[in-house]
């Protein structure tokens, strides 16, 4: 009775092994292919930046190639993608609006986030610091079109009732909701480039009788300064490229905006809200792949400088 | 005690290292001087200003989830998670879009986990040192800043238009995938660099190729750190919106509430509903929605994001805490 288990587990497991040895064989005779595999992998994602570039500019190539005037789609406050007989495709007041509740939001966002990054990194330690952390990388898993939602159907009707506008969702909406989006990646950027600053500068200035405030400010800020830089850069570069929540919280007007309260569109939420309408290879769908190619090469010469600076910090370190 | 001590001064800098003519009982010797009186009240404003930032972010935060969650009580129920959107929307639960959202996270998830991890093994494993690698490296941080709304339109041209897909699941699919990718190339790459070297080398040592290096000693032990990653993922590819706005995402279909039907409904070549596009339907497009239906499906939305989300953190501190080396 007793033999029976044993030997049924040890068959399996002879079969077993016997499968996994074979297994491992046919691992080994694919070494090269495998190798192969995994080069391509690697280059993956050469291939989707340029993919992405190729694939926007060749919808957009119709409409580049002389049938927009370059010089009205940059400095025309006109939108109006639909009017007969003659569409005017203007972005001048949907690039100041994603210029105005960018910088908007990083007002708000770069002392907050910085602050932030400060006391997690320098004022808080052990289970303190812990939580803090996680409670921030909760906010970033928070989705964009939740933070929409949350501008649309919270804060708006509280900006009415605070500043007696005429609509809620508008640029000071529509700032607050993405300074809040893209505060957790300069805290976290900002922590990590704090953190790299070797523990041999803060007990240095430790012991010159320096207390953490000055440590902060007099070591920490001039040592950190890059990362810093950078962890706004891709703040910046965050915001910038935010679709959702601008598009449910900025108001949809296409207009220079005058005071806070002003209704706003950006070049990111014109695209959203105008993609699903415009008929495809029609001057307008064109024109929308043309404004993704303005927002990509934005994003990407902001995300460029961030990595760059990153880098310069890292080439210094190693010298 | 006949006049105050002050550091300040010469006269009583000479007299403390001559004959100290004050008697220099403890309590004096302990007194802070102006000056570090006011670092102290510096030390404290600067404490107080970094706490309130740190608050700012994550009071307002607790305090608008609980509102959400108390303006969407009404509607959640066991049902609400299982009934089709009906009356045109403005009644019903979100049974489709919630399957919908399922697939369109596993169907990117069996695309995108592949390349990414294999491309973080040759970044980590097989990559030198130099300008080609730096490329990939620039390649990966800028693929991971690409705004969504351009992986929209990439999706448009690449999947929907070029490749044939036309507007479905399986090009929804292929864009979440390469909006994923970055995440699972990076924290993969940090996972098997985690791994010490001497591993790799003992298992060198024994005659072992480096594939069966990888295969044996190096995969095995920072799996847990890749799934980190690959479960990160699947919370943000859930979350979207944008990417599958143009791709596949449908404004409303009706799937069946009961049987096996009722959970594979799509084939790959189908569009689906989506969490996140049902939201922003329900909240822009649609007139007459009960707001406890929009908040409902809102919360079960951050729901979903942030227990995935959670389930990965407490992953990676349970890792931290039972690391062997």
């Amino acid at each position: 009775m007793n033999d029976r288990p044993t030997t049924n587990r040890r068959a399996t497991k002879r079969g077993r092994s016997r499968l996994h040895a074979i297994l491992q064989v046919v691992l080994d005779r694919t070494e090269p292919a495998v190798e192969w595999l995994i080069q391509l992998c690697g280059w993956s994602a050469i291939l989707l930046v340029f993919g992405i570039f190729f694939f926007v500019f060749r919808e957009a190539l119709p409409m580049l190639s002389g049938k927009l005037n370059l010089t009205e789609f940059f400095t025309s406050l006109e939108w109006r993608p639909t009017a007969e007989p003659v569409p005017h495709y203007g972005i001048l007041a949907l690039l100041v609006g994603t210029i105005s509740v960018t910088g908007l939001a990083m007002l708000m966002a770069v002392p907050l986030g910085l602050g932030a990054a400060v006391y997690i990194s320098e004022f808080s330690s052990g289970r303190m610091r812990e939580i803090l952390k996680v409670l921030i990388e909760l906010l970033a898993a928070i989705p964009s079109v939740v933070w929409g939602f949350i501008g649309y159907m919270v804060l708006g009707p509280i900006i009415i009732r605070l500043t007696g506008a005429p609509v809620g969702v508008n640029l000071l909406n529509g700032s607050i909701i993405l300074a809040l989006m893209s505060v957790p990646i300069i805290v976290s950027v900002g922590e990590d480039a704090l953190k790299a600053v070797p523990d041999s500068y803060r007990e240095a200035a430790l012991s010159l009788g320096a207390s953490r405030w000055e440590i902060v400010y007099r070591v920490l800020f001039p040592a950190a300064k890059n990362g810093l830089l950078a962890a706004v850069l891709l703040g910046v570069g965050r915001a910038i490229g935010e679709t959702m929540a601008v598009l449910m919280a900025t108001g949809h007007a296409i207009q220079i905006p005058h005071s806070l309260v002003d209704p706003i569109r950006t070049l990111t939420a014109t695209i959203a809200a105008e993609l699903g309408e415009a008929v495809q290879g029609e001057p307008h769908y064109r024109v929308l792949f043309v404004i993704g190619l303005v927002v990509f090469v934005l994003t990407f010469i902001v995300n460029l400088t961030a990595d760059l600076v990153v880098k310069g910090i890292r080439n210094e370190r190693a010298v | 005690m006949n006049e105050p001590f002050d550091t300040k001064s010469s006269e009583n800098q000479y007299k403390l290292r001559g004959e100290p003519t004050v008697p220099l009982d403890d309590r004096e010797l302990f007194t802070a001087t102006s000056v570090e009186r006011r670092k102290q009240v510096t030390e404290k404003i600067a404490w107080f200003v970094c706490l309130f930032a740190t608050l700012v972010l994550i009071v307002p935060m607790m305090a608008i989830l609980t509102y959400l969650l108390v303006q969407a009580w009404p509607a959640l129920s066991f049902s609400f998670l299982v009934e089709n959107p009906h009356n045109y929307m403005t009644a019903g639960g979100i049974w489709a879009p919630l399957v919908g959202t399922f697939w369109l996270v596993w169907i990117s998830l069996l695309i995108a986990a592949p390349v990414g991890v294999l491309a973080g093994v040759y970044l980590n494993e097989y990559a030198r040192d130099n300008w080609c690698t730096r490329i990939i490296n620039l390649a990966v941080v800028n693929l991971a800043g690409v705004p969504s709304i351009i992986h929209a339109l990439f999706g448009v041209g690449a999947f929907v238009m070029f490749a044939g897909m036309g507007r479905s699941l399986l090009a929804a699919s292929c864009t979440l995938a390469v909006m994923t990718l970055p995440v699972i190339i990076t924290s993969t790459r940090e996972a098997l660099a985690a791994v010490p070297r001497a591993f790799r080398e003992a298992c060198w040592n024994l005659g072992a190729s480096r594939w069966q290096t990888i295969r044996t000693i190096v995969l095995p032990n920072s799996i847990s750190g890749i799934l980190t990653g690959v479960i990160l993922q699947v919370s943000r590819a859930a979350g979207e919106t944008a990417p599958i706005l143009f791709t596949g995402a449908v404004f409303f279909s009706t799937l069946p509430e009961h049987g096996i039907q009722a959970f594979f409904p799509y084939g790959l070549g189908d569009r689906c509903m989506a969490l996140s596009m049902h939201l922003f339907t329900l909240s822009t497009q649609v007139r007459g929605v009960t707001p406890a239906l929009q908040y409902g499906t809102a919360v079960v939305l951050i729901g979903l994001v942030l227990s995935v989300n959670s389930l990965s953190i407490g992953l990676r501190v349970y890792l931290r805490s039972r690391k062997k080396w």
